[in-house]
């Protein structure tokens, strides 16, 4: 049972500001782990940048904070799972090990990006590490998730299915429908709740009259955890065991994993302004609450890499990203009459 | 002094006037209480009118747009507001197989007075699921009434005029039409079912007909074509309903210029333009006509992401110019 201590907390910007207990984690898998989280970070830092200075043509949604929740989640996954997300999904795909240069090229409308250039940001696919697709209408894609939990229970393999969602999200009946229908065919598949507690504009206290979104796993009997989902360690740990039940059980689950974005709900803008409750106090707070700071302090304390590496690591990363960025830019557009192309499917 | 007013303000005069004289009538839709969600349209009404009145909602289209009908049958007038097109799909069932259908149904004894305000947005690199514009697939359906305002006035008008009428109103307005600017005027007081197309623009050699956005092109394109060639003239015809179309001045036009074409930016197969087309030669004999009628509408393909593919994807100005002179210059 977690204690209600334990709940209150996990939306209270101002507590979870503290060091990870990296026990469980051997040192290479902390460097991987801090080289991943940074990676994304930056990665969604260079998209606003761009976005702001208008290279960037398209609306980008940036889960800068958020990125500890698909980087553990992703850690137990391979490329036979089956991965849905939706608007908010760069973090999700690069965190499964997709093409850096393919994100930046689909951004750009190119057409060798993860979409050819006919999705943008808010469209992404790439099966090869089992990313399915992400699209932007809220809770587009759960019962596609659930369909794919189907799919593996047809053909008896051990895959897993996951469906990203967001507080938001939960709030569309479809999200119901899915829980039942995944709960009563005992279907793989793992509901991951990103809360961010919020939605767009919204604060979830006006939204819901809880702002646990896990109470309907409950009112469909399926198992679920609450965590904190800027620990990474806490994301890691809780999907290890979630993820090798479900493989080998085939019962759904879901994780509701608490966070904040930094950035507004679109674009580069803190849009402190715009939400009900949104704040500079409670953003200041909960980047005191951000997984890669509490993790690169975890790394110090308990010295095993100090500060300067970790600045190296950083400096090499941001790097690569500026140069992946001039590639990507280099990359051709689609023709003209690629427009009339793939509306059904072409053989190749 | 002449007082100008743009689009997106007639649209918020349109609330206001409805708030202030019509206690029964509640606005319900998601973004209602950001300034950033829905544009200029709606700005501060939750100050003005209180969150009772202007209600902002959770993620949820199907109920929320099912809550509206149910409260019209009950004796509320609410206005539902999608702030996309796209996002009302998941409302279709609520939309089409209830508003629609009740009054049928029941023979008469219910009619639910919900007015579904339905935004559209679309190009800046949006992609398939952020860019639909929907109308004609709503026209279809019997027992909807489908008001595509052009003009400023009309923005206001008209939503005013369907949220009084008695029958379940898809308003659809176009974020594309927002800056557009007109001198301000007294409330116009129309009863949506006797509203009907309206002359645009005069002329005698060719009929354009057009709703909503499509009609702002199409003027443009007129004048930039008449810029050129002075001696046509071109008669520009605004549907502003399109579900029921009175076709009385589409057709007494038609006789006059005796070449039209439908501009529409929906898809082409079984689209407005279609219908329209499908519609006059049934109603005139096709022998008084010059030219075959012409379709000007989207391509049958979903809205692409890459700015290079939307500008082959969206109707220009220049599409129009260049049909002008096809059929004007060319034959
Ligand atoms: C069906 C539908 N309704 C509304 C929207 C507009 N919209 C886009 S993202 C979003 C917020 C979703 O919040 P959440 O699911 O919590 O995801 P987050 O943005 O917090 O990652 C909304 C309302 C949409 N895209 N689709
Ligand atoms: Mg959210």
């Amino acid at each position: 049972m977690v204690s209600n201590r334990y709940l209150d907390d996990l939306i209270n910007p101002e507590k979870n500001q503290n060091t990870f207990n990296l026990n469980s984690i051997s040192k290479k898998d902390c460097e991987d782990l801090y080289r991943k989280l940074t990676f994304i970070r930056e990665v969604e830092f260079k998209i606003a940048e761009e976005r702001k200075n208008g290279e960037i043509g398209g609306p980008v949604h940036l889960a800068a904070g958020q990125e500890a929740i698909p980087v553990g989640i992703s850690y137990h996954l391979n490329k036979n799972d089956y991965i849905f997300g939706a608007h908010r999904s760069h973090a999700h795909i690069l965190a499964l090990g997709s093409s850096l240069k393919g994100l930046f090229a689909e951004i750009l409308g190119r057409s060798t990006g993860l979409s050819k250039g006919y999705g943008g940001s808010m469209h992404l696919i790439d099966k090869s590490v089992g990313f399915m697709g992400s699209v932007p209408i809220v809770a587009g894609t759960i019962s596609l998730a659930v369909g794919a939990g189907f799919a593996i229970s047809q053909k008896n393999t051990n895959s897993v299915s996951i469906a990203y969602i967001g507080d938001g999200g939960v709030e569309e009946g479809v999200f119901h429908e899915s829980l039942n229908l995944a709960s009563i065919n005992n279907l793989p598949v793992i509901f991951v709740v990103e809360n961010n507690l919020f939605s767009s504009h919204m604060d979830i206290k006006k939204r819901q009259p809880s702002s646990f979104t896990s109470r309907f796993a409950k009112a469909n009997l399926i198992n679920h955890k609450i965590i904190d989902g800027n620990n990474i360690i806490e994301v890691i740990n809780a999907s290890k065991d979630i993820i090798k039940e479900t493989r080998e059980n085939k019962k759904p689950w879901l994780i509701e994993a608490f966070t904040y974005r930094w950035f507004g709900h679109v674009d580069w803008r803190e849009d402190i302004d715009v939400g009900t409750n949104r704040c500079r106090k409670s953003l200041n707070n909960w980047k005191l609450r951000c997984p890669i700071k509490r993790l690169k302090e975890s790394l110090i304390e308990e010295n095993i890499m100090d500060q300067s590496i970790l600045d190296n690591i950083r400096t090499e990363i941001i790097d690569e990203i500026n140069n992946t960025w001039e590639i990507a830019l280099q990359e051709p557009f689609p023709e003209k009459n690629d427009l009339l192309k793939n509306i059904y499917f072409e053989k190749k | 002094m002449t007082n100008y007013i743009t689009y997106s303000e007639a649209i918020l005069e349109g609330f206001k006037y409805l708030l202030d004289n019509h206690k029964d009538v509640f606005v319900i839709g998601q973004g209602l209480w950001s300034p950033w969600y829905v544009g200029n349209t709606m700005r501060d009404l939750d100050k003005l009118y209180g969150k009772k009145r202007i209600i902002d909602t959770p993620v949820s289209e199907n109920a929320v747009t099912g809550a509206a009908i149910g409260a019209s049958l009950c004796g509320s007038k609410p206005i539902v507001v999608h702030p996309r097109m796209d996002f009302m799909l998941y409302a279709m069932d609520p939309i089409i197989n209830q508003a629609a259908k009740w009054s049928y149904m029941f023979g008469g004894k219910a009619n639910p007075q919900v007015t579904i305000r339905s935004i559209v947005n679309r190009g800046g690199e949006q992609g398939a699921q952020h860019s639909q514009i929907l109308h004609s697939l709503f026209a279809h359906i019997p027992g909807l009434r489908v008001v595509m305002p052009y003009s400023v006035l009309d923005a206001r008008d008209l939503l005013i005029s369907s949220v009084l009428c008695k029958d379940p109103v898809i308003f659809i307005d176009d974020r594309w039409l927002y800056d557009e600017k007109d001198e301000s005027k007294e409330v116009e007081k129309l009863n949506l079912e006797e509203v009907t197309s309206r002359k645009v623009l005069e002329g005698n050699d060719i009929t354009i007909i057009s709703s909503g956005y499509s009609t702002k092109i199409s003027k443009n394109a007129i004048k930039i074509f008449n810029e050129a060639n002075k001696n046509y003239s071109i008669e520009l015809i605004d549907l502003r309903v399109i579900n029921p179309i009175n076709y009385d001045l589409i057709l007494k036009s038609i006789c006059k210029t005796k070449r039209f074409i439908v501009v529409d930016g929906g898809w082409k197969t079984c689209g407005l333009a279609s219908e329209i087309i499908s519609s006059v030669v049934e109603k005139l004999d096709p022998n008084i006509l010059l030219s075959k009628p012409i379709n000007l509408s989207l391509k049958n393909c979903p809205a692409p992401s890459a700015n290079v593919l939307e500008r082959e994807y969206y109707l220009s100005e220049q599409d129009i110019v260049s049909l002008l002179k096809r059929e004007l210059l060319d034959s």
